[in-house]
Protein backbone atom coordinates (compact mmCIF):
# COMPACT_ATOMS: atom_id res chain seq x y z
CA UNK A 1 0.00 0.00 0.00
CA UNK A 2 2.84 2.18 1.18
CA UNK A 3 4.71 1.21 -2.33
CA UNK A 4 1.67 2.13 -4.23
CA UNK A 5 1.25 5.60 -3.06
CA UNK A 6 5.26 6.42 -3.65
CA UNK A 7 4.63 4.97 -6.86
CA UNK A 8 1.22 7.06 -7.62
CA UNK A 9 2.99 9.90 -6.26
CA UNK A 10 6.89 10.01 -8.23
CA UNK A 11 5.32 9.91 -11.84
CA UNK A 12 4.30 13.61 -12.53
CA UNK A 13 0.91 12.40 -15.07
CA UNK A 14 -0.58 10.10 -12.09
CA UNK A 15 0.20 13.00 -9.97
CA UNK A 16 -2.36 15.26 -11.70
CA UNK A 17 -4.90 11.65 -12.53
CA UNK A 18 -4.70 11.31 -8.40
CA UNK A 19 -5.14 15.49 -7.84
CA UNK A 20 -8.10 15.72 -10.74
CA UNK A 21 -9.73 12.58 -9.00
CA UNK A 22 -9.73 13.59 -5.62
CA UNK A 23 -10.83 17.31 -6.52
CA UNK A 24 -13.82 15.96 -8.42
CA UNK A 25 -14.48 13.33 -5.87
CA UNK A 26 -14.35 15.88 -3.09
CA UNK A 27 -16.21 18.51 -4.71
CA UNK A 28 -19.09 16.17 -5.30
CA UNK A 29 -19.26 15.04 -1.60
CA UNK A 30 -18.51 18.28 -0.58
CA UNK A 31 -20.92 20.49 -2.88
CA UNK A 32 -23.51 21.72 -0.23
CA UNK A 33 -20.74 23.37 1.72
CA UNK A 34 -18.50 25.11 -1.89
CA UNK A 35 -21.14 25.76 -3.95
CA UNK A 36 -22.16 29.62 -3.58
CA UNK A 37 -25.53 29.16 -4.27
CA UNK A 38 -26.86 25.44 -2.65
CA UNK A 39 -30.28 25.66 -3.65
CA UNK A 40 -29.30 26.19 -7.48
CA UNK A 41 -29.24 22.98 -7.77
CA UNK A 42 -33.15 23.15 -8.17
CA UNK A 43 -35.58 24.80 -10.46
CA UNK A 44 -35.06 28.11 -9.13
CA UNK A 45 -35.27 31.18 -11.52
CA UNK A 46 -33.48 34.08 -10.92
CA UNK A 47 -34.27 36.85 -13.65
CA UNK A 48 -32.33 39.28 -12.52
CA UNK A 49 -28.64 37.36 -13.45
CA UNK A 50 -29.80 35.30 -16.23
CA UNK A 51 -27.47 34.40 -19.17
CA UNK A 52 -24.22 36.36 -18.07
CA UNK A 53 -20.62 35.58 -18.77
CA UNK A 54 -18.15 34.92 -15.87
CA UNK A 55 -18.65 37.88 -13.01
CA UNK A 56 -17.04 38.01 -9.34
CA UNK A 57 -20.61 36.51 -8.47
CA UNK A 58 -20.95 33.53 -10.50
CA UNK A 59 -17.30 32.48 -11.63
CA UNK A 60 -18.50 30.32 -14.08
CA UNK A 61 -21.37 32.40 -15.07
CA UNK A 62 -25.26 31.82 -15.21
CA UNK A 63 -27.40 29.86 -16.83
CA UNK A 64 -30.76 30.57 -18.99
CA UNK A 65 -32.67 30.95 -15.74
CA UNK A 66 -29.73 32.78 -14.08
CA UNK A 67 -28.80 29.57 -11.76
CA UNK A 68 -25.10 29.42 -11.18
CA UNK A 69 -23.06 27.22 -13.44
CA UNK A 70 -20.34 26.72 -10.50
CA UNK A 71 -22.94 25.44 -8.37
CA UNK A 72 -24.43 23.39 -10.77
CA UNK A 73 -21.64 21.77 -11.89
CA UNK A 74 -20.29 20.79 -8.44
CA UNK A 75 -23.80 18.60 -8.08
CA UNK A 76 -23.43 17.40 -11.49
CA UNK A 77 -19.86 15.90 -10.48
CA UNK A 78 -22.55 14.35 -7.34
CA UNK A 79 -24.26 12.79 -10.14
CA UNK A 80 -21.97 11.28 -12.61
CA UNK A 81 -20.07 10.02 -9.27
CA UNK A 82 -22.87 7.97 -8.20
CA UNK A 83 -23.74 6.32 -11.88
CA UNK A 84 -20.48 5.51 -12.52
CA UNK A 85 -20.22 4.09 -8.83
CA UNK A 86 -23.22 1.99 -9.35
CA UNK A 87 -22.63 0.46 -12.35
CA UNK A 88 -19.07 -0.28 -11.28
CA UNK A 89 -20.09 -1.89 -8.48
CA UNK A 90 -22.76 -4.16 -10.32
CA UNK A 91 -21.54 -4.50 -14.12
CA UNK A 92 -18.46 -5.87 -12.97
CA UNK A 93 -19.41 -9.00 -10.53
CA UNK A 94 -21.98 -10.15 -13.73
CA UNK A 95 -19.40 -10.08 -15.91
CA UNK A 96 -16.79 -11.30 -13.89
CA UNK A 97 -19.09 -14.57 -12.48
CA UNK A 98 -20.18 -15.23 -16.45
CA UNK A 99 -16.16 -15.18 -17.68
CA UNK A 100 -15.12 -17.11 -14.40
CA UNK A 101 -17.44 -19.93 -14.84
CA UNK A 102 -16.99 -19.95 -18.68
CA UNK A 103 -13.86 -20.08 -18.74
CA UNK A 104 -13.20 -22.63 -16.25
CA UNK A 105 -16.56 -24.93 -17.14
CA UNK A 106 -15.72 -24.93 -20.61
CA UNK A 107 -18.16 -27.11 -22.89
CA UNK A 108 -22.03 -26.31 -23.12
CA UNK A 109 -21.35 -23.73 -20.16
CA UNK A 110 -19.26 -21.78 -22.53
CA UNK A 111 -21.11 -21.57 -25.51
CA UNK A 112 -24.12 -20.17 -23.42
CA UNK A 113 -22.66 -18.05 -21.63
CA UNK A 114 -20.34 -16.43 -24.26
CA UNK A 115 -22.62 -16.38 -26.89
CA UNK A 116 -25.26 -14.69 -24.58
CA UNK A 117 -21.97 -11.94 -23.70
CA UNK A 118 -22.07 -11.75 -27.78
CA UNK A 119 -25.39 -10.92 -28.61
CA UNK A 120 -24.97 -8.12 -26.01
CA UNK A 121 -21.45 -7.23 -27.77
CA UNK A 122 -23.02 -7.17 -31.54
CA UNK A 123 -25.31 -4.41 -30.40
CA UNK A 124 -23.29 -0.82 -30.84
CA UNK A 125 -23.06 0.33 -27.06
CA UNK A 126 -24.81 3.46 -27.22
CA UNK A 127 -27.35 2.06 -28.99
CA UNK A 128 -29.06 -0.58 -26.60
CA UNK A 129 -28.49 2.05 -24.37
CA UNK A 130 -30.79 4.65 -26.21
CA UNK A 131 -33.23 1.46 -27.12
CA UNK A 132 -33.36 0.60 -23.46
CA UNK A 133 -33.76 4.25 -22.43
CA UNK A 134 -36.62 4.75 -25.04
CA UNK A 135 -38.48 2.15 -23.53
CA UNK A 136 -38.16 2.36 -20.53
CA UNK A 137 -38.47 6.17 -18.19
CA UNK A 138 -35.86 8.26 -18.46
CA UNK A 139 -34.92 8.43 -14.80
CA UNK A 140 -31.18 8.07 -12.96
CA UNK A 141 -32.47 4.81 -12.08
CA UNK A 142 -33.08 3.46 -15.42
CA UNK A 143 -29.63 4.98 -16.73
CA UNK A 144 -27.83 3.20 -15.19
CA UNK A 145 -29.68 -0.16 -15.38
CA UNK A 146 -28.95 0.85 -19.29
CA UNK A 147 -25.66 1.54 -18.81
CA UNK A 148 -24.75 -1.65 -16.77
CA UNK A 149 -26.52 -3.11 -19.49
CA UNK A 150 -23.98 -2.19 -22.24
CA UNK A 151 -20.96 -2.44 -19.76
CA UNK A 152 -21.20 -5.86 -18.22
CA UNK A 153 -20.34 -8.23 -21.31
CA UNK A 154 -16.96 -6.18 -21.34
CA UNK A 155 -15.66 -7.58 -17.87
CA UNK A 156 -16.99 -10.86 -19.28
CA UNK A 157 -14.68 -11.26 -22.00
CA UNK A 158 -11.38 -10.22 -20.05
CA UNK A 159 -12.28 -12.85 -17.44
CA UNK A 160 -13.18 -15.55 -19.37
CA UNK A 161 -9.86 -14.86 -21.40
CA UNK A 162 -7.44 -15.21 -18.09
CA UNK A 163 -9.53 -18.02 -16.35
CA UNK A 164 -9.16 -19.82 -19.72
CA UNK A 165 -5.43 -19.76 -19.61
CA UNK A 166 -5.27 -19.90 -15.88
CA UNK A 167 -7.50 -23.03 -15.74
CA UNK A 168 -4.08 -24.73 -17.45
CA UNK A 169 -2.75 -23.45 -15.15
CA UNK A 170 -0.61 -26.63 -12.52
CA UNK A 171 -2.14 -24.84 -9.35
CA UNK A 172 -5.55 -25.27 -10.85
CA UNK A 173 -5.18 -29.22 -11.69
CA UNK A 174 -3.64 -29.56 -8.34
CA UNK A 175 -6.80 -28.25 -6.73
CA UNK A 176 -8.99 -30.90 -8.55
CA UNK A 177 -6.75 -33.18 -7.87
CA UNK A 178 -7.02 -32.89 -3.74
CA UNK A 179 -10.59 -32.84 -4.53
CA UNK A 180 -11.28 -29.14 -3.94
CA UNK A 181 -14.51 -28.18 -5.41
CA UNK A 182 -15.90 -26.06 -8.80
CA UNK A 183 -16.48 -23.24 -6.57
CA UNK A 184 -13.57 -22.98 -4.34
CA UNK A 185 -11.53 -23.27 -7.73
CA UNK A 186 -13.37 -20.43 -9.59
CA UNK A 187 -13.68 -18.11 -6.96
CA UNK A 188 -10.62 -18.87 -4.55
CA UNK A 189 -8.09 -20.04 -7.15
CA UNK A 190 -9.06 -18.53 -10.09
CA UNK A 191 -10.49 -15.44 -9.22
CA UNK A 192 -7.34 -13.81 -7.20
CA UNK A 193 -5.55 -13.76 -9.92
CA UNK A 194 -8.30 -12.10 -12.48
CA UNK A 195 -8.58 -9.49 -9.77
CA UNK A 196 -5.56 -6.91 -11.16
CA UNK A 197 -6.90 -6.91 -14.37
CA UNK A 198 -10.77 -6.01 -13.06
CA UNK A 199 -9.44 -3.34 -10.92
CA UNK A 200 -7.12 -1.99 -13.17
CA UNK A 201 -10.60 -2.23 -15.55
CA UNK A 202 -12.73 -0.48 -13.41
CA UNK A 203 -10.56 2.51 -12.60
CA UNK A 204 -10.37 2.82 -16.49
CA UNK A 205 -13.57 2.51 -17.19
CA UNK A 206 -14.83 5.18 -14.48
CA UNK A 207 -14.10 8.15 -16.93
CA UNK A 208 -15.36 6.28 -19.56
CA UNK A 209 -19.21 5.68 -17.67
CA UNK A 210 -18.57 8.93 -16.94
CA UNK A 211 -18.96 9.45 -21.20
CA UNK A 212 -21.29 7.45 -21.99
CA UNK A 213 -23.71 8.34 -18.77
CA UNK A 214 -23.25 12.16 -19.97
CA UNK A 215 -23.99 11.39 -24.14
CA UNK A 216 -27.34 10.22 -22.90
CA UNK A 217 -28.43 13.04 -21.33
CA UNK A 218 -27.03 14.80 -23.89
CA UNK A 219 -29.33 13.22 -25.93
CA UNK A 220 -31.99 13.85 -23.54
CA UNK A 221 -32.19 9.94 -22.74
CA UNK A 222 -30.60 10.44 -18.90
CA UNK A 223 -31.39 12.77 -15.72
CA UNK A 224 -34.03 14.54 -16.12
CA UNK A 225 -34.04 18.71 -15.76
CA UNK A 226 -34.30 20.46 -12.85
CA UNK A 227 -31.81 17.77 -11.38
CA UNK A 228 -27.94 19.35 -13.09
CA UNK A 229 -25.85 16.87 -15.64
CA UNK A 230 -23.36 18.11 -17.51
CA UNK A 231 -24.80 16.23 -20.55
CA UNK A 232 -27.60 18.15 -20.24
CA UNK A 233 -26.13 20.86 -19.53
CA UNK A 234 -24.16 20.79 -22.64
CA UNK A 235 -27.02 19.87 -24.70
CA UNK A 236 -28.90 23.04 -23.24
CA UNK A 237 -26.18 25.14 -23.90
CA UNK A 238 -25.37 24.54 -27.41
CA UNK A 239 -28.13 26.23 -29.18
CA UNK A 240 -26.36 29.12 -28.01
CA UNK A 241 -22.73 29.34 -28.94
CA UNK A 242 -21.00 30.89 -29.34
CA UNK A 243 -22.44 34.01 -27.98
CA UNK A 244 -23.45 32.58 -24.33
CA UNK A 245 -20.07 30.16 -24.60
CA UNK A 246 -19.62 29.05 -20.87
CA UNK A 247 -23.05 27.38 -21.13
CA UNK A 248 -21.06 24.80 -22.80
CA UNK A 249 -17.35 25.11 -22.55
CA UNK A 250 -17.90 24.80 -18.50
CA UNK A 251 -19.34 21.85 -18.35
CA UNK A 252 -17.58 20.51 -20.74
CA UNK A 253 -14.41 21.12 -19.24
CA UNK A 254 -15.80 19.59 -16.01
CA UNK A 255 -16.30 16.26 -18.34
CA UNK A 256 -12.70 16.58 -19.53
CA UNK A 257 -11.26 16.93 -16.09
CA UNK A 258 -13.30 14.04 -14.49
CA UNK A 259 -12.49 11.44 -17.51
CA UNK A 260 -8.92 12.41 -17.60
CA UNK A 261 -8.07 12.06 -13.89
CA UNK A 262 -9.69 8.74 -14.21
CA UNK A 263 -7.55 7.66 -16.97
CA UNK A 264 -4.72 8.77 -15.67
CA UNK A 265 -4.75 6.95 -12.33
CA UNK A 266 -6.31 4.37 -14.22
CA UNK A 267 -2.92 4.21 -16.23
CA UNK A 268 -0.96 4.08 -12.84
CA UNK A 269 -2.97 1.52 -11.17
CA UNK A 270 -1.97 -0.96 -14.51
CA UNK A 271 1.45 -0.40 -13.98
CA UNK A 272 1.58 -0.87 -10.41
CA UNK A 273 0.06 -3.80 -10.20
CA UNK A 274 1.52 -5.33 -13.23
CA UNK A 275 4.60 -5.10 -11.40
CA UNK A 276 3.31 -6.91 -8.65
CA UNK A 277 2.63 -10.14 -11.07
CA UNK B 1 -0.11 -58.66 0.72
CA UNK B 2 -3.61 -56.60 -0.05
CA UNK B 3 -3.67 -54.16 -2.93
CA UNK B 4 -3.91 -50.89 -2.46
CA UNK B 5 -4.64 -50.13 -6.17
CA UNK B 6 -5.71 -52.64 -8.53
CA UNK B 7 -6.56 -51.54 -12.10
CA UNK B 8 -8.58 -54.37 -14.18
CA UNK B 9 -8.71 -54.29 -17.93
CA UNK B 10 -9.11 -50.50 -18.09
CA UNK B 11 -10.72 -49.27 -21.51
CA UNK B 12 -10.29 -45.65 -22.57
CA UNK B 13 -12.64 -44.39 -25.40
CA UNK B 14 -12.78 -40.31 -26.38
CA UNK B 15 -15.18 -39.33 -28.86
CA UNK B 16 -14.73 -37.10 -31.52
CA UNK B 17 -15.98 -35.55 -34.92
CA UNK B 18 -15.17 -38.31 -36.78
CA UNK B 19 -16.39 -41.63 -34.45
CA UNK B 20 -14.36 -42.76 -31.82
CA UNK B 21 -10.82 -43.39 -30.80
CA UNK B 22 -9.36 -45.89 -28.49
CA UNK B 23 -6.52 -44.55 -26.38
CA UNK B 24 -6.47 -47.55 -23.59
CA UNK B 25 -6.44 -51.25 -24.99
CA UNK B 26 -6.84 -53.13 -21.28
CA UNK B 27 -4.61 -52.10 -19.31
CA UNK B 28 -4.10 -54.23 -15.89
CA UNK B 29 -1.51 -52.98 -13.41
CA UNK B 30 -1.80 -53.58 -9.25
CA UNK B 31 0.33 -51.33 -6.34
CA UNK B 32 0.61 -52.84 -3.00
CA UNK B 33 0.73 -51.52 0.24
CA UNK B 34 4.03 -49.91 0.62
CA UNK B 35 5.20 -50.57 -2.87
CA UNK B 36 6.77 -48.50 -5.48
CA UNK B 37 6.01 -49.12 -8.82
CA UNK B 38 6.73 -47.44 -11.82
CA UNK B 39 4.73 -46.64 -14.95
CA UNK B 40 7.39 -46.20 -18.57
CA UNK B 41 6.67 -45.25 -21.59
CA UNK B 42 7.19 -42.60 -24.26
CA UNK B 43 4.43 -39.35 -24.41
CA UNK B 44 1.54 -40.20 -25.43
CA UNK B 45 1.18 -43.91 -24.52
CA UNK B 46 -1.35 -43.43 -22.01
CA UNK B 47 0.76 -43.09 -18.92
CA UNK B 48 -1.14 -39.93 -17.74
CA UNK B 49 -4.65 -40.62 -18.60
CA UNK B 50 -3.84 -43.52 -16.52
CA UNK B 51 -3.53 -41.40 -13.54
CA UNK B 52 -6.08 -38.96 -14.00
CA UNK B 53 -8.37 -41.93 -14.53
CA UNK B 54 -7.51 -43.44 -11.12
CA UNK B 55 -8.41 -39.80 -9.19
CA UNK B 56 -11.58 -39.83 -11.31
CA UNK B 57 -10.77 -36.46 -12.98
CA UNK B 58 -11.15 -37.86 -16.47
CA UNK B 59 -14.57 -39.38 -16.35
CA UNK B 60 -15.93 -35.97 -15.87
CA UNK B 61 -15.19 -35.11 -19.28
CA UNK B 62 -18.09 -35.77 -21.68
CA UNK B 63 -15.66 -36.70 -24.34
CA UNK B 64 -14.43 -39.41 -22.11
CA UNK B 65 -15.54 -42.84 -22.09
CA UNK B 66 -13.90 -45.27 -19.42
CA UNK B 67 -14.64 -49.14 -18.99
CA UNK B 68 -12.69 -51.57 -16.70
CA UNK B 69 -12.35 -52.24 -13.10
CA UNK B 70 -10.72 -49.80 -10.42
CA UNK B 71 -10.40 -50.89 -6.90
CA UNK B 72 -8.43 -48.77 -4.26
CA UNK B 73 -8.15 -50.34 -1.07
CA UNK B 74 -10.47 -53.00 -2.14
CA UNK B 75 -13.21 -50.70 -2.40
CA UNK B 76 -14.40 -50.29 -6.04
CA UNK B 77 -14.16 -46.79 -6.91
CA UNK B 78 -16.85 -47.17 -9.72
CA UNK B 79 -19.29 -47.72 -7.63
CA UNK B 80 -18.54 -44.75 -5.39
CA UNK B 81 -20.59 -40.94 -6.08
CA UNK B 82 -18.86 -38.17 -7.62
CA UNK B 83 -18.74 -36.97 -3.81
CA UNK B 84 -17.27 -40.24 -2.40
CA UNK B 85 -14.82 -39.73 -5.27
CA UNK B 86 -13.66 -36.73 -4.16
CA UNK B 87 -13.41 -36.91 -0.78
CA UNK B 88 -11.10 -39.48 -1.80
CA UNK B 89 -8.70 -36.71 -3.30
CA UNK B 90 -6.23 -35.06 -1.24
CA UNK B 91 -6.95 -37.55 1.34
CA UNK B 92 -6.44 -40.85 0.74
CA UNK B 93 -4.67 -40.29 -2.81
CA UNK B 94 -2.40 -37.77 -3.44
CA UNK B 95 -0.22 -36.39 -6.43
CA UNK B 96 2.66 -34.78 -7.47
CA UNK B 97 3.05 -32.95 -11.16
CA UNK B 98 6.03 -32.44 -13.20
CA UNK B 99 6.46 -28.39 -12.54
CA UNK B 100 6.09 -27.90 -8.83
CA UNK B 101 5.90 -23.64 -9.37
CA UNK B 102 3.25 -23.80 -11.16
CA UNK B 103 1.35 -26.65 -9.39
CA UNK B 104 0.90 -23.79 -6.57
CA UNK B 105 -1.34 -20.53 -6.66
CA UNK B 106 0.83 -17.83 -7.58
CA UNK B 107 -1.41 -15.17 -5.38
CA UNK B 108 -1.13 -17.23 -1.75
CA UNK B 109 1.34 -18.03 0.63
CA UNK B 110 2.69 -21.04 1.13
CA UNK B 111 1.28 -21.24 4.35
CA UNK B 112 -2.24 -20.21 3.46
CA UNK B 113 -1.98 -23.01 0.92
CA UNK B 114 -0.39 -25.79 2.90
CA UNK B 115 -3.42 -24.73 5.90
CA UNK B 116 -5.72 -25.43 2.80
CA UNK B 117 -4.11 -29.09 2.08
CA UNK B 118 -4.30 -29.97 5.39
CA UNK B 119 -7.96 -28.46 6.17
CA UNK B 120 -8.88 -31.50 3.83
CA UNK B 121 -8.53 -33.82 6.66
CA UNK B 122 -9.44 -31.61 9.32
CA UNK B 123 -11.37 -28.81 8.61
CA UNK B 124 -11.55 -27.23 11.71
CA UNK B 125 -7.97 -26.72 11.79
CA UNK B 126 -6.62 -23.14 13.41
CA UNK B 127 -4.48 -21.54 11.14
CA UNK B 128 -1.77 -21.47 14.24
CA UNK B 129 -2.19 -25.30 14.38
CA UNK B 130 -2.14 -25.60 10.65
CA UNK B 131 1.49 -23.52 10.51
CA UNK B 132 2.77 -25.67 13.36
CA UNK B 133 2.54 -28.74 11.25
CA UNK B 134 3.36 -27.78 8.07
CA UNK B 135 6.90 -26.56 9.77
CA UNK B 136 7.02 -29.98 11.13
CA UNK B 137 6.05 -31.20 7.71
CA UNK B 138 8.57 -29.30 6.09
CA UNK B 139 11.97 -30.24 8.51
CA UNK B 140 10.81 -33.68 7.12
CA UNK B 141 11.76 -32.49 3.62
CA UNK B 142 15.02 -30.33 4.88
CA UNK B 143 13.38 -26.76 4.99
CA UNK B 144 14.86 -25.31 8.21
CA UNK B 145 13.93 -21.96 7.96
CA UNK B 146 10.50 -23.19 7.47
CA UNK B 147 8.53 -19.60 9.10
CA UNK B 148 9.83 -17.60 5.96
CA UNK B 149 9.00 -20.60 3.59
CA UNK B 150 5.63 -20.47 5.24
CA UNK B 151 5.57 -16.43 4.81
CA UNK B 152 6.39 -16.61 1.18
CA UNK B 153 4.70 -16.77 -2.22
CA UNK B 154 5.47 -19.40 -4.72
CA UNK B 155 7.48 -17.21 -7.14
CA UNK B 156 9.73 -16.29 -4.58
CA UNK B 157 10.76 -19.84 -3.78
CA UNK B 158 13.19 -21.75 -6.22
CA UNK B 159 12.00 -24.60 -8.29
CA UNK B 160 13.73 -27.23 -5.74
CA UNK B 161 12.24 -25.60 -2.62
CA UNK B 162 8.67 -25.60 -4.56
CA UNK B 163 9.50 -29.55 -5.29
CA UNK B 164 9.91 -30.01 -1.51
CA UNK B 165 6.74 -27.79 -0.61
CA UNK B 166 5.05 -29.78 -3.11
CA UNK B 167 5.90 -33.31 -1.47
CA UNK B 168 5.40 -31.94 2.16
CA UNK B 169 1.92 -31.04 0.55
CA UNK B 170 1.47 -34.37 -1.33
CA UNK B 171 2.34 -36.07 2.02
CA UNK B 172 0.57 -34.14 5.15
CA UNK B 173 -2.24 -35.93 5.21
CA UNK B 174 -0.59 -39.36 5.00
CA UNK B 175 -2.53 -40.45 2.07
CA UNK B 176 -2.20 -44.80 1.09
CA UNK B 177 -1.35 -43.83 -2.59
CA UNK B 178 0.28 -40.87 -4.09
CA UNK B 179 0.99 -40.47 -7.86
CA UNK B 180 3.93 -39.02 -9.06
CA UNK B 181 3.25 -37.90 -13.14
CA UNK B 182 7.23 -37.36 -13.91
CA UNK B 183 8.08 -35.17 -10.91
CA UNK B 184 10.49 -32.30 -11.48
CA UNK B 185 11.06 -33.29 -14.97
CA UNK B 186 10.94 -29.06 -15.16
CA UNK B 187 13.43 -29.08 -12.59
CA UNK B 188 17.52 -30.05 -13.02
CA UNK B 189 19.03 -32.64 -12.72
CA UNK B 190 20.60 -32.16 -9.57
CA UNK B 191 17.78 -30.80 -7.74
CA UNK B 192 15.63 -33.71 -9.40
CA UNK B 193 18.10 -36.03 -7.58
CA UNK B 194 17.74 -34.58 -4.39
CA UNK B 195 14.25 -34.02 -4.07
CA UNK B 196 13.18 -37.73 -5.34
CA UNK B 197 16.18 -38.99 -2.98
CA UNK B 198 14.05 -37.26 -0.20
CA UNK B 199 10.57 -38.80 -1.74
CA UNK B 200 12.18 -41.59 -1.76
CA UNK B 201 12.98 -41.33 2.30
CA UNK B 202 9.38 -40.16 2.98
CA UNK B 203 7.30 -42.56 1.29
CA UNK B 204 9.65 -45.42 2.84
CA UNK B 205 9.01 -44.10 6.16
CA UNK B 206 5.76 -43.38 6.10
CA UNK B 207 4.38 -46.61 4.38
CA UNK B 208 2.94 -44.51 1.39
CA UNK B 209 2.40 -47.05 -1.79
CA UNK B 210 3.66 -44.70 -5.09
CA UNK B 211 2.62 -44.86 -8.56
CA UNK B 212 5.54 -43.54 -9.90
CA UNK B 213 4.87 -42.59 -14.08
CA UNK B 214 7.89 -41.45 -15.85
CA UNK B 215 10.09 -41.81 -19.04
CA UNK B 216 13.12 -41.47 -17.31
CA UNK B 217 14.73 -44.56 -17.09
CA UNK B 218 17.59 -43.84 -14.70
CA UNK B 219 15.40 -42.43 -12.40
CA UNK B 220 12.54 -45.45 -12.48
CA UNK B 221 15.58 -48.27 -12.03
CA UNK B 222 16.57 -45.93 -9.05
CA UNK B 223 12.95 -45.38 -7.27
CA UNK B 224 10.74 -48.36 -8.08
CA UNK B 225 10.20 -51.91 -6.90
CA UNK B 226 8.49 -52.71 -10.20
CA UNK B 227 7.94 -51.54 -13.10
CA UNK B 228 4.78 -51.54 -16.27
CA UNK B 229 6.34 -50.37 -19.49
CA UNK B 230 3.62 -48.86 -21.83
CA UNK B 231 3.14 -48.46 -25.83
CA UNK B 232 0.33 -47.15 -27.00
CA UNK B 233 -2.19 -47.94 -24.78
CA UNK B 234 -1.18 -51.29 -23.47
CA UNK B 235 1.27 -52.49 -20.98
CA UNK B 236 4.09 -54.79 -22.90
CA UNK B 237 6.05 -55.55 -19.98
CA UNK B 238 5.80 -56.04 -16.21
CA UNK B 239 7.73 -57.84 -13.56
CA UNK B 240 10.59 -56.10 -10.92
CA UNK B 241 12.61 -53.82 -11.61
CA UNK B 242 15.77 -55.72 -11.64
CA UNK B 243 14.35 -58.45 -13.86
CA UNK B 244 13.17 -55.60 -16.35
CA UNK B 245 16.59 -53.98 -16.36
CA UNK B 246 18.93 -57.02 -16.58
CA UNK B 247 17.03 -59.02 -18.99
CA UNK B 248 14.30 -56.90 -21.14
CA UNK B 249 12.00 -59.43 -22.59
CA UNK B 250 10.17 -57.12 -24.95
CA UNK B 251 10.79 -55.30 -28.42
CA UNK B 252 10.10 -52.49 -27.08
CA UNK B 253 11.37 -51.99 -23.57
CA UNK B 254 14.89 -53.07 -25.48
CA UNK B 255 14.47 -49.99 -27.57
CA UNK B 256 13.34 -47.54 -24.87
CA UNK B 257 16.76 -49.03 -23.10
CA UNK B 258 19.05 -47.77 -25.92
CA UNK B 259 16.70 -45.26 -26.70
CA UNK B 260 18.98 -43.26 -23.47
CA UNK B 261 21.67 -40.92 -24.73
CA UNK B 262 24.94 -42.18 -22.29
CA UNK B 263 27.02 -40.03 -20.67
CA UNK B 264 29.98 -41.66 -22.40
CA UNK B 265 28.67 -40.38 -25.68
CA UNK B 266 28.34 -42.41 -28.56
CA UNK B 267 25.87 -39.99 -30.44
CA UNK B 268 22.04 -39.76 -30.43
CA UNK B 269 20.79 -43.29 -31.33
CA UNK B 270 18.10 -44.04 -33.72
CA UNK B 271 14.45 -44.86 -32.54
CA UNK B 272 12.09 -46.62 -35.00
CA UNK B 273 8.91 -45.78 -33.74
CA UNK B 274 6.23 -48.15 -35.11
CA UNK B 275 8.58 -51.37 -35.29
CA UNK B 276 5.86 -54.77 -35.81
CA UNK B 277 7.72 -56.31 -33.07
CA UNK B 278 6.52 -53.36 -30.59
CA UNK B 279 2.82 -55.13 -31.21
CA UNK B 280 4.26 -58.44 -29.79
CA UNK B 281 2.14 -59.93 -26.47
CA UNK B 282 2.98 -59.00 -23.55
CA UNK B 283 6.25 -60.02 -21.51
CA UNK B 284 5.32 -61.22 -17.74
CA UNK B 285 8.73 -61.71 -15.64
CA UNK B 286 8.41 -64.37 -12.82
CA UNK B 287 6.40 -63.79 -10.20
CA UNK B 288 5.69 -60.30 -11.70
CA UNK B 289 1.57 -60.94 -11.81
CA UNK B 290 0.25 -61.10 -8.02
Amino acid sequence: MKRTIVILLRNPLSLLGAVLVAAVVLSAVLADYIAPFPEHRGAVVDFVHFNQGPTARNVMGTDLVGRDLFSRILYAFRISLILGVVVLAIAPPIGTLVGLFAGYLGGRAEFVLMRLTDVFLSIPPLVLAIAMMGVLEPTLMNAMLAVTAMWWPWYARLVYNIARSEREEGYVLAAEVIGASTLHITLREILPNCLPAIITKMTLDMGFVIIIASSLSFLGLGVQPPTPDLGSMVAEGARYLPDSWWLTVFPGLAILIAVFGFNLVGDALREILGADQ
Amino acid sequence: MSDVLEIRDLRLRFRGYSGTSEVLHGISLNIRAGERVALVGESGSGKSVTARIVLGLLQELPSAQVDGGLFFEGEDLNRLSRRQWRALRGTSISMIFQDPTSSLNPVFTIGTQFAEVLRRRDPKLSREAADERAGTLLQSVSIHDHSRVLGAYPFQLSGGMNQRVVIAMALANRPSLLIADEPGTALDVTVQAQTLKLMHELVERSGTAVLFISHNLGVVREFADRVFVIYRGRIVEQGPTRAIFEDPGHAYTRALMAAVPRITGGGLPDFNDSESAFLDPMVVHGGGKA
